[in-house]
């Protein structure tokens, strides 16, 4: 889980400060600055269809991190994260349409209210762990998803709510090319505020909770504290990752944010790695690409004169959603650490090339 | 106030509430002889309920010989999944094996409408009459055979746990896996064991709600509804889970009762226990049955 025992022997570090830096090494370091330069231009180089796609793991990557600061750094279970999404995103809009607040303040904002909405389902978490706060969180997504139907004054009902586009010093950012950055700004902040955490000392508590909770415990470490807190952490990024999905779409419905959500959001992280930050982001864009992978291949196979089954091309709903469920259980027999363990052996291996030890 | 009204919801909820205890039962069996919580019991009813009405449309057998080859079908498939998907599970942490049961359900879930498509289809009529008059009371014929059929596999669970040689291995077993080991018991025998049963049993459940309101996606939300029940009688105690189950099979028609008469909130009988699920763990997170885990250094 940790990326401790992913180092290759021989690499050993010799100060707190070295094992403490987000970027492991000088080489990560620049790759991933030249990657952002790289999406900055992205919107001038690359299809529309694509921006959208990016804008789509954006919020999803940072709600994904959320949960995975929850499941993944504290161990704790959450089967409400789907809700708390919607929660942010209903929240924002209500903010702007209510009380005229600009929307870029409401996205923050709608960040602290899913956060407080979070603490209190997670109230009974700091007291109880593993299997009874999955159910906890269970409940909370059956009550959030009655509340969207039902609240008329906080999410328009079942008629849905209305949410206007970002804008900033006048200039509206309604289009895809400019909402882009918007996203792109969001990612990199959240994921950059995400790996300082886990380098505080708040960060390095969560850890300690998950690892052994009752020698934590004796150290010092404020068990129902820290469990509450790791709780907020995560619906505050739900919700910041909700905010940022209704000021995408312009338009939220109470129909989305299901079990089934939440459940794609732990696909993301168990994919990708629990316990790790570059991990969240590699299983987002695996279950990104999973469904438009899968359509790509149906649609290429009704061309063919062999692939044209009826019951295939019609049915590509389910088999998207039955993918999702398989990816799940093979991931967690043949890979329960997720694509960042794959991916540190596949570095490794090169990195001492013909002789790996 | 109507107080017909609300006996006659009052019965249907225990009628109901039984059948939430024996789906209730099942979860704690699997819960307490192999320390799995399993998010997939709902698609247990469904996968049932579907294959029992494809052999009895389809092929066009008679009800109990339908049923019974649902049985046996439901069995082998409760063990397949224990050995393929269960068994390289042992031993992982607890978040991954809740995953896997999740990953099951999303799985059967999304399968059984691929091949069955969503909408709702009714059982062909088994009973020759629809509803029985039990002390100006409307009963429907399906309902009281639920019953009948709930009680007899609580009283056979009981008897298979207190007398029999399998019973008392599986209860070896969840008292503690190394001794039960020790002593000659092939644990893998009985973690497999319990899942065919569990399987088996909620397959009959599903059967019988299907039988009433026909057999639709829907089922699988049963899977759901049990975790009230089951954490309200403590996780590992069948006899809460059959308490359990009936208080929110009556609670749940009660709320609908008051909801639709008094505060027009809608939508309470969904709901409502979810809302009783927060208050317990708040309060009482063991549960009425359940043994509170005590941990020493």
């Amino acid at each position: 889980m940790s990326s401790l025992t992913m180092r290759p022997c021989g690499d050993f570090r010799t100060s707190y400060k070295q094992d403490n830096t987000i970027f492991e090494t000088k080489t990560i370091k620049h790759f991933a600055i030249i990657a952002i330069a790289l999406l900055c231009a992205a919107p001038y180089l690359v299809d529309a269809y694509y921006l959208t796609l990016f804008i789509q793991i954006s919020y999803l990557g940072i709600a994904a991190l959320g949960l995975n600061i929850l499941v993944g750094y504290t161990g704790q279970i959450s089967l409400g994260h789907g809700a708390f999404f919607g929660f942010g995103a209903f929240a924002s809009a209500w903010l702007n349409i209510s009380f005229g607040i600009p929307v870029f303040l409401c996205i923050p904002l709608a960040g602290f209210l899913t956060m407080a909405v979070g603490m209190m389902f997670g109230l009974p978490a700091s007291r109880i762990k593993g299997l009874y706060l999955a159910i906890a969180t269970l409940a909370a997504q059956f009550i959030l998803e009655d509340f969207f139907a039902r609240a008329e004054w906080f999410s328009g009902g079942s008629a849905g709510s209305s949410a206007d586009p970002i804008s900033l010093f006048g200039f509206a950012f309604d289009t895809d090319e400019s909402f882009f950055y918007i996203a792109l700004f969001a990612l990199v902040f959240m994921y950059i505020w995400g790996c300082n955490l886990m380098r505080s000392r708040e960060g390095r508590a969560f850890i300690a909770v998950r690892d052994h909770y009752l020698s934590a415990e004796i150290m010092g470490i404020k068990l129902n504290k820290y469990r509450l807190l790791s709780f907020g952490v995560s619906s505050f990024y739900a919700g910041i990752g909700g905010a940022l999905y209704a000021h995408y779409l312009g338009y939220v419905s109470a129909e989305g944010f299901t079990l089934f959500m939440s459940i794609q959001f732990l696909a993301m992280i168990i994919i990708g790695g629990l316990g790790s930050i570059k991990g969240t982001l590699m299983g987002v864009v695996f279950m990104v690409f999973l469904p438009e992978a899968l359509e790509g291949g149906v649609g290429l196979m009704k061309m063919t004169e062999w692939g044209n089954i009826p019951m295939v091309v019609d049915g590509l709903a389910y088999i998207k959603e039955m993918a999702i469920g398989l990816v799940i259980i093979l991931f967690l027999i043949f890979e329960p650490e997720g694509m960042a363990h794959r991916w540190g052996q596949i570095k490794n291996y090169w990195k001492f090339y013909p002789f790996s030890y | 106030m109507n107080f017909e009204l609300l006996i006659q919801l009052i019965v249907n909820g225990l009628i109901v509430g039984l059948l939430y205890g024996v789906v209730g039962m099942c979860f704690v069996l699997v819960y307490k002889s192999t320390q799995i919580v399993n998010f997939a019991q709902g698609e247990f009813l469904l996968v049932g309920a579907w294959i029992c009405w494809a052999v009895l449309v389809y092929l066009e057998l008679p009800f109990v010989v339908g049923f019974l080859l649902t049985m046996v079908f439901m069995a082998v498939f409760g063990i397949l999944i224990q050995m393929i998907v269960l068994r390289p599970m042992i031993g992982e942490p607890i978040i991954s094996v809740i995953m896997v049961t999740i990953g099951l359900s999303i799985f059967f879930q999304a399968l059984m409408k691929w091949i069955f498509g969503v909408s709702a289809q009714s059982y062909p009529k088994v009973f020759e009459t629809e509803s029985i008059q039990i002390m100006g009371l409307n009963i429907e014929a399906a309902y009281l055979m639920s019953t009948v059929i709930a009680l007899i596999i609580m009283v056979a669970f009981y008897l298979f746990f207190k007398h029999s040689k399998y019973g008392l291995a599986m209860r070896a077993t969840a008292f503690d896996q190394q001794i039960a080991q020790s002593l000659g018991i092939s644990v893998k025998q009985v973690f497999a064991m319990s899942w065919g049963i569990a399987a088996t049993v909620s397959a009959t459940a599903g059967v019988v709600i299907a039988m009433v309101s026909g057999v639709s996606n829907s089922l699988s939300m049963m899977g759901i509804k049990v975790f009230p029940a089951v954490i309200l009688g403590g996780l590992d105690s069948i006899v809460g889970a059959i308490v359990g189950g009936l208080i929110i099979g009556v609670l749940e028609n009660v709320a609908e009762f008051f909801d639709s008469q008094y505060l027009q909130i809608g939508n309470m009988y969904d709901i409502a226990p979810f809302y009783v699920l927060l208050i317990i763990l708040w309060f009482k997170p063991y549960g009425l049955f359940g043994t509170k885990d005590i941990e020493r250094i």
